[in-house]
């Protein structure tokens, strides 16, 4: 094989409208190893992997792709996987309604005639079941299994398609530990049968444990490929996050004073009783910015959306606002009691793209501005032309469709609406989640200003350069807990990192997030 | 280039408004055509308008169910039952008309609780739930009409599908609705400069006003020429006009809209999408028992099979209006519109004598392409 390597990526290069998500990125894989890829949220690596399985079809970037030696230009994720590569997303693409055989097969049927012949399905399935080591019956239906067993379906499924190059994209994120020890053990006996694992992941005791190479991305770009006896976890983490600042955050000298949210022994279950919140503890001062950083899946959404009362099950735990507390049985609820939640979603939580401005801005506070519940269109217009101008949104006309709007402009929107409510306490989640960066400084200069004027302000953020620019605290979530508390002028992202990333038993537990 | 797409734009979203309109112009253009003058009479065009009536009561309704990504199949059976209680209870029991109306109210309210439950707090899909209100009531009208029609109403009864308003009394609404417009008009003008925001030319109000206001009395004069206002065609007016009001500057309309437009952001924003739409079943079904008194009126009758198949051409009429079924977009005078257009087909092809087989086949490859020309635009703009 020449130059010994199984899958090379040469000089990648892949934009986006208005952001160049991969930057000339080289990735080169060799036979039977298993290669971790590592970065952080937004550093590229889902958008290299789905350059490399054909999501984004041959044209669409820069760049060579080059298997055993041949350059390969895949159209589909069909013709990738002819060529042995297949990708096991974070969201398993399974249905859950089917049985294991039907998922395993389907898309590949063994049929003749288009007829299924199912004594061949059950074969290969069972074939390819105890390759995984999953002692199932191959007519028992998904929904019977548990994510662990899900996950290594999904890899049977992989493997019947005789692939030869395994992605796992964040296998373990929804496992637990047992799980996850037993789907690695499974990535080990594969490397000893010649399987070839890119393997992505964000707890990076795994990779230590399972990798022999490790490339870094940071940025769109590839840092490096190391050995694994190259790096020590410090190592990787300063590799990781040691990205040049740029200073875009305005900070000014702030002086938080009484508590004016608290959250007492918050836990929530989501719909299939997973305990996704456990004891969460914590307060909010009034003027204050409180940071809310973690990896995605830690259960920082999950939180708020649950103090809000609009996700999860089993919600157990006390709010108090001002020193009361509150009984929250909706958003509604919510909102009246003067909370406010900017969703990270905001094409799907926070607007209604096809209504104007006007409307997306009133549509919290209709109440406000109607009397008799007939709603005065002049007072409508006033509150939007207010908040069009306080936050600067770029329109021609407040009747402009949502849909129209720049991702910046978007989320200007969404605070505007949230503002019209009055709001004592504002939670904005991944506030500045695909926006340029001009946009993004003048969200952090809105925050600010909103913080003088007396709100408490949470701000949960992926990105530790935001988090560390904007908050005066910062809390740490791994897996529903919050493992660690920094001030502003202790914090730094690889101690937010160690947080984010070690086992709780590592880091030791510190429920009260004090 | 940006200046030539916001134009582009700005150009679409005013066609797409008065599309519909255009359209129901060219359909009138193209029979009194073929018709030799004979469709756009006053007296075929005063037809037009009664025969339009039930369809567009509904229609109203049914373009704010529509709006909030619900649908109602049963209209046509619950039309018939109220229809079929008012008749009953008049006719076997010697209720009087303000009675019977009453109770045929009652009995849309009712059936509104009944959908708005189901829907709204057992999420039954809004499909499911009317397709087996569509069978259930058909039976329940089997039930109280005991398989016969119910024959004859009280004249008073009668009165509101059969009585006109004298031509005078005509004329003088009209005028009437031309003074209140005007002012109305004026009084938002007066508003908005109060608030200190900008407001038409004074040239260009007037202008408008003026153009407004003979097409009001173009349709008023239309009826006093035949032999005055139609009562049911009033009611549609004043209804349209309610719901009108109701959709653009209500609290509870513009949340409809916003349900349907993101249910999760409506949600999210605090909104009770439960109760708005139990809340909309309930107006909606009394909306259709007055459409059933109507029917019922006019035909001074209840038949065992009033209002069969009406549902479908409620929901073209709405979604030929403009009203789309992914929700949040849909306007109350459009859906008047959309049932002016199917009543058009109707009655023009009938006035030609167009062969059975060729009405169905044109009106329904015409609401396939109307709602093609509204996806059409609708990407565009």
């Amino acid at each position: 094989m020449p130059d010994g390597y199984i899958l090379q990526m040469e000089s990648i290069t892949k934009d986006f409208p208005g952001v160049r998500a991969l930057d000339k990125v080289t990735f080169n894989v060799q036979p039977g190893h298993i290669h971790a890829l590592v970065g952080e949220n937004g550093a590229g690596k889902s958008t290299l992997m789905k350059v490399l399985s054909g999501v984004y079809p041959s044209g669409t970037y820069q760049g060579n792709i080059i298997i055993n030696g041949e350059k390969q230009s895949f159209r589909s994720i069909k013709d990738s996987e002819n060529h042995g590569i297949v990708i096991i997303y974070q969201e398993l693409a399974l249905i859950k309604e089917l049985n294991i055989t039907e998922n395993i097969c389907v898309g590949n049927e063994i049929s003749r005639w288009g007829i299924v012949n199912w004594d061949e399905s059950y074969l290969k399935t069972e074939k390819a079941l105890a390759q995984v080591g999953l002692r199932e019956n191959f007519l028992t239906s998904l929904a019977n299994l548990g994510v662990g067993e899900q996950q290594l379906v999904a890899i049977a499924k992989a493997l019947s398609k005789e692939a030869k190059i395994l992605v796992l994209d964040e296998p373990t994120a929804a496992l637990s530990q047992e799980e996850a020890e037993g789907l690695l053990k499974i990535l080990l006996k594969l490397k000893a049968e010649g399987v070839t694992c890119i393997y992505i992941s964000h707890r990076l005791k795994e990779v230590f444990d399972i990798a022999d190479e490790i490339t870094v991305l940071r940025d769109g770009k590839t840092v490096g490929t190391y050995a694994k006896q190259e790096l020590s976890e410090n190592k990787l983490i300063s590799l990781m996050v040691g990205r040049e600042l740029v200073d875009i955050y305005p900070h000014r000298k702030r002086l938080p004073q009484e508590v004016i949210f608290k959250v007492k022994d918050w836990t929530v279950y989501d719909p299939a009783v997973n305990k996704i919140i456990s004891d969460v503890n914590f307060e909010l001062r009034k003027g204050e910015i409180l940071g809310i950083s973690g990896l995605v899946g830690a259960g920082r959404t999950e939180l708020v959306m649950s103090l809000f009362n609009a996700w999860g099950r089993r919600i157990s735990g006390k709010i108090f606002l001002e020193g009361k507390e509150l009984q929250i049985n909706n958003p509604a609820g919510a909102i009246k009691a003067g909370i406010a939640l900017a969703s990270e979603d905001r094409k799907r939580y926070g607007l209604v793209l096809n209504e104007d401005i006007k409307r997306n801005i009133s549509l919290a506070s209709l109440l406000k501005i109607a009397k008799a519940s007939i709603i005065n269109d002049n007072e409508e217009i006033k509150y939007a032309e207010k908040y069009t101008s306080d936050l600067r949104i770029k329109t021609p006309s407040i009747e402009q469709k949502a849909l129209n709007l720049s991702g910046g402009n978007q989320q200007k929107v969404v605070l505007g609406k949230w503002l019209m409510t009055m709001p004592k306490v504002l939670i904005l989640d991944e506030p500045t989640r695909g926006i340029d960066i001009g946009a993004k400084s003048e969200i952090y200069n809105i925050i600010n200003d909103l913080v003088s004027l007396g709100l408490g302000v949470v701000v949960i953020s992926s990105e530790l350069p935001e988090v560390i620019g904007i908050s005066d605290r910062i809390l740490v979530m791994q897996e529903g807990r919050f493992t660690g508390e920094l001030m502003i002028e202790e914090a730094t992202q690889e101690k937010i990192m160690r947080y984010a990333t070690g086992r709780i038993k590592e880091t030791g537990v510190n429920q009260d997030g004090k | 280039m940006e200046n030539k797409k916001l134009f582009n734009a700005g150009f679409f979203k005013h066609i797409r408004r008065y599309t519909m309109l255009i359209a129901l112009v060219g359909i009138w253009f193209i029979f009194s055509f073929l018709t030799e003058g004979i469709f756009i009479s006053p007296r075929n065009l005063s037809n037009l308008f009664v025969q339009t009536v039930a369809v567009a009561i509904i229609a109203i309704g049914m373009t704010l169910v529509i709006v909030t990504r619900n649908i109602d199949l049963s209209v046509g059976s619950v039309a018939a039952l109220a229809g079929a209680v008012a008749a009953f209870l008049q006719v076997k029991m010697g209720w009087p008309t303000a009675s019977v109306i009453a109770a045929a109210l009652a009995v849309g309210i009712l059936i509104g609780f009944w959908h708005g439950f189901w829907i709204a707090y057992r999420a039954v899909p809004a499909f499911i739930v009317t397709l087996a209100s569509m069978m259930v009531f058909r039976g329940l009208v089997l039930g109280v009409t005991n398989g016969t029609t119910i024959a004859p109403l009280s004249d008073s009864f009668k009165a509101i599908g059969q009585s006109y308003l004298s031509p005078h009394l005509s004329a003088w609404i009209g005028i009437l609705v031309i003074i209140a417009y005007v002012f109305l008009d004026f009084d938002r003008r007066r508003k908005r400069i109060k608030y200190g925001f900008k407001v038409n030319g004074l040239v260009f109000e007037i202008l408008k006003l003026s153009l407004v206001s003979s097409a009001i009395a173009g349709f008023f004069a239309i009826m006093v020429f035949n032999r005055g206002i139609h009562c049911a065609v009033l009611l549609v007016m004043l209804l349209a006009l309610v719901f009108h009001f109701i959709a653009e500057h209500t609290v509870f309309g513009r949340q409809l809209y916003a349900i349907g437009g993101n249910p999760d952001a409506a949600e999210l924003s605090g909104l009770n999408i439960k109760k708005s739409v139990l809340l909309l079943y309930v107006v909606f079904g009394a909306l259709t028992a007055v459409a059933g008194l109507v029917l019922t009126a006019r035909l001074n009758a209840a038949t065992t099979s009033a209002g069969q198949g009406m549902e479908l051409d409620v929901i073209a009429a709405a979604v030929i209006g403009g009203t789309s079924l992914m929700g949040g977009e849909g306007t109350i005078i459009g859906a008047v519109i959309g049932a002016l257009i199917m009543a058009s087909l109707d009655n023009g092809m009938s006035l030609m004598n167009t062969n059975i087989t060729y009405q169905y086949i044109i009106k329904g490859l015409i609401l396939l392409l109307a709602v093609w020309v509204d996806i059409a635009t609708r990407n565009k703009a």
